[in-house]
């Protein structure tokens, strides 16, 4: 799960890490009000999405006075942000931070996240912050620095001075930065975190670092052991399809072809979109139905399906085990049953009684297609689309 | 020989008596595993599908030595159990569980390091020599005992790999599902590797998905290591960068994990990689068959 930034920045100002002082709003006059309660001569007007980039796309800008500010934001506010990580569509800007600017003498990059090569917490840090660190890492690896954080030992001092030295800080900087990544730590581990980036960090002229940015994403697994942290979801920035899919316990994401796919096992559901692919089509979402396959969840699964204006057929791939392939095909019928759709929906079966499921299948309408197998069935329902499109 | 798992291994279960447990249990018995014993808390001297039900794994352990165990309770109480038969002195632990959080599975990483025990998953549907052992939730009846060695991140796609092997006349040796989680027990090269040094393995399907880094080290280790035939299917080409598809390893980030990445480092190593998932077991027969 992903949070805003300004509500990362509360996080980090509960945990002692240094953030700018900053106020969210949801309107103009607010922001002119944010800005003369911060005081100084110049806010950042930050829009809240939850998505990196904004900075390139007009989603930061800087106000030198109040009504600056206040038009900044009224500009900014009801429109929708386009950035790399959203997707055409964008995400609804429906607050943004006003954050009172400071003078930055260095920028730094630093972050924490687990990492699946060595099974443990490892913080990233470079002296190329504010940029982009997978371009850093393809550049200039020399310039990246990883320490990895044994789970019985703990953080150790020398690893800060590791990162320290990598990034030239001197002086009082060492404590400070140690204090900084012992209470990240803390908070990666008291809330379930699975990354918390800081790009940048930032050296101010006076020395002191504090975290100009702030991202924080939560292990979907552990969310039910903090309620504080659910209490965070903003579902206006998430896909109303996916999250709708969650209360029916189907892992469904939103893709933007025209043959809606509808699988059991995520393994297999990304294989399916494959072959779509391979085949000249292009699927309109992941679905996987997972292993009890009943008639309820079928139904709602294609219930998400059809909701899809741009879906022209539906290819439903299943490999029967322990729940056999007739009883499968029945509970397909029972749910095409309520939705009564005119789609195509290209059914494989194959596993448990695969025969018996398939023969279930047949003649029953007009629209519903058996296929002999899964090359077959990918190859239907990419020229059935094509037909209808 | 198959490996890790014949027809002597004996299996406890625990969380046995809960519904998933009693489910597959009775599943694994019909096939003729070894099941020996279950362990819920607070159930200790029940009898449960006419086996005994002990508080603890290390009261099982004493009274069964047990080689193996399953795992099927809920995801925040399973790193403790993966611990319990670690302490017990249980050589194989199968944790079946979906949905352990990541920081749980790191401590458990690192505790279990010097154990000597081996770890299969967690979010796996398990391991089965056909015919000989069935530990975990795959259909039995789809198997059958022969040539072919299958480890896979993704369970319907094991049930593919090993329909088409069957379907082709092969069989397989023994099947590990090794999980769809990011930290998890065995990974492909603990798996390969045994297939390499067991005789009844004829040829090798590695069946794997985007996200992490673990089947390019594979391909290295092939390519350095491994004389039997491999057939390699890597899903998830069309998966959107940064979205975690159903299992929460499969993610690509950073434009690292992608399945191009991983298809081309197969590729180099020598192995046949197929483009779509029914053709593992055609490609297995041809390649045999050129041998």
């Amino acid at each position: 799960m992903n949070i805003h930034e300004f509500q990362a920045k509360q996080l980090f100002k509960d945990y002692q890490i240094p953030v700018p002082e900053s106020i969210v709003v949801t309107s103009g006059a607010a922001a002119a009000d944010a800005a003369q309660t911060l005081s100084g001569d110049g806010w950042a007007i930050k829009a809240q999405v939850h998505a990196g980039g904004r900075g390139k796309v007009g989603g930061v800008k800087i106000a030198t006075t109040a009504d600056e500010a206040s038009t900044l934001a009224a500009q900014m506010l009801g429109q929708r942000l386009v950035t790399k990580q959203t997707g055409a569509a964008g995400l609804p800007i429906n607050s943004v931070l006003v954050e009172k600017t400071s003078s930055i003498k260095r920028e730094f990059y630093l972050s924490l996240l687990v990492d699946r090569h060595e099974d443990k917490l490892c913080f990233i840090a470079s002296e190329a912050g504010g940029m982009d660190i997978e371009a850093v890492a393809a550049e200039t690896p020399e310039k990246i620095i990883s320490v990895f954080i044994h789970p019985a030992a703990g953080l150790q001092a020398y690893q800060c001075r590791q990162v320290a030295f990598a990034l030239s800080l001197q002086g009082e900087q060492f404590k400070a930065l140690q204090n900084l990544m012992t209470n990240m730590l803390q908070l990666f581990i008291d809330k379930d975190a699975s990354q918390i980036e800081i790009n940048p960090l930032v050296e101010t002229g006076d020395g002191e670092l504090f975290a100009l940015d702030a991202k924080i994403n939560f292990d979907d697994n552990a969310l039910a052991l903090h309620k504080d942290i659910i209490a965070l979801r903003d579902t206006a920035q998430e896909d109303e399809k996916e999250n709708k899919a969650k209360q029916f316990d189907l892992s469904y994401i939103t893709l933007d072809g025209n043959i809606g796919c509808m699988v059991n096992g995520a393994g297999l559901a990304m294989a399916t979109m494959d072959l779509v692919k391979l085949k000249g089509g292009t699927p309109a979402n992941f679905l996987d139905v997972g292993g009890g396959t009943t008639t309820e969840k079928v139904t709602e699964a294609f219930k998400l399906i059809v909701s899809d204006k741009n879906v022209k057929a539906v290819l439903v791939n299943i490999f029967g085990g322990i729940v056999r392939c007739d009883v499968i095909a029945q509970g397909i019928l029972g749910a095409l049953e309520q939705i009564n759709t005119d789609l195509p929906v290209i059914v494989r079966l194959e596993g448990t009684h695969a025969e018996e499921g398939r023969a279930l299948l047949h003649n029953v309408a007009p629209n519903i297609i058996a296929a002999e197998d899964l090359d077959h069935a990918a190859e239907q329902a990419v020229n059935l689309a094509g037909v209808g499109a | 020989m198959s490996i890790l798992i014949n027809q002597e291994t004996k299996v406890i279960c625990q969380g046995f008596t809960g519904k998933q447990g009693t489910f597959h249990s009775e599943h694994a018995l019909a096939y003729g595993t070894k099941l020996v014993a279950g362990v819920t808390p607070g159930r200790g001297g029940a009898e449960h599908l006419g086996l005994p039900v002990f508080n603890t794994v290390q009261q099982a352990y004493a009274e069964t030595e047990a080689d193996a165990s399953v795992i099927y309770v809920p995801p925040f109480f399973a790193a403790d159990a993966i611990l319990e038969a670690v302490d017990a002195g249980i050589k194989l632990i199968v944790c079946i569980t979906e949905g352990i959080p990541v920081l749980h599975m790191q401590r458990v990483k690192a505790a279990m390091a010097e154990s000597g025990a081996l770890l299969i998953g967690p979010n796996c549907p398990g391991i089965i020599t056909p015919e000989a052992c069935k530990i975990g939730i795959m259909p039995g009846s789809i198997h059958q005992p022969g040539s072919i060695g299958i480890v896979s991140r993704s369970g319907t796609l094991t049930y593919e790999a090993v329909h088409q092997t069957t379907l082709q006349g092969l069989g397989q040796s023994t099947c590990v599902g090794i999980g769809g989680d990011p930290i998890h027990g065995m990974n492909f090269i603990d798996v390969i590797s045994r297939f390499q040094a067991d005789d009844q393995t004829q040829g090798i399907i590695m069946v794997g998905e985007i996200g992490g880094s673990e089947e390019e080290e594979a391909a290295e280790y092939i390519k350095n290591h491994v004389t039997k035939p491999v057939v390699s299917y890597i899903t998830g080409l069309t998966a959107p960068a940064g979205k975690r598809m159903g299992h929460a390893g499969a993610i690509v980030t950073g434009g690292k994990g992608t399945a191009e990445g991983k298809v081309t480092a197969l590729k180099m190593a020598g192995v046949e990689v197929v483009n779509s998932p029914s053709l593992m077991g055609i490609a297995m027969k041809e390649l045999l068959a050129t041998r």
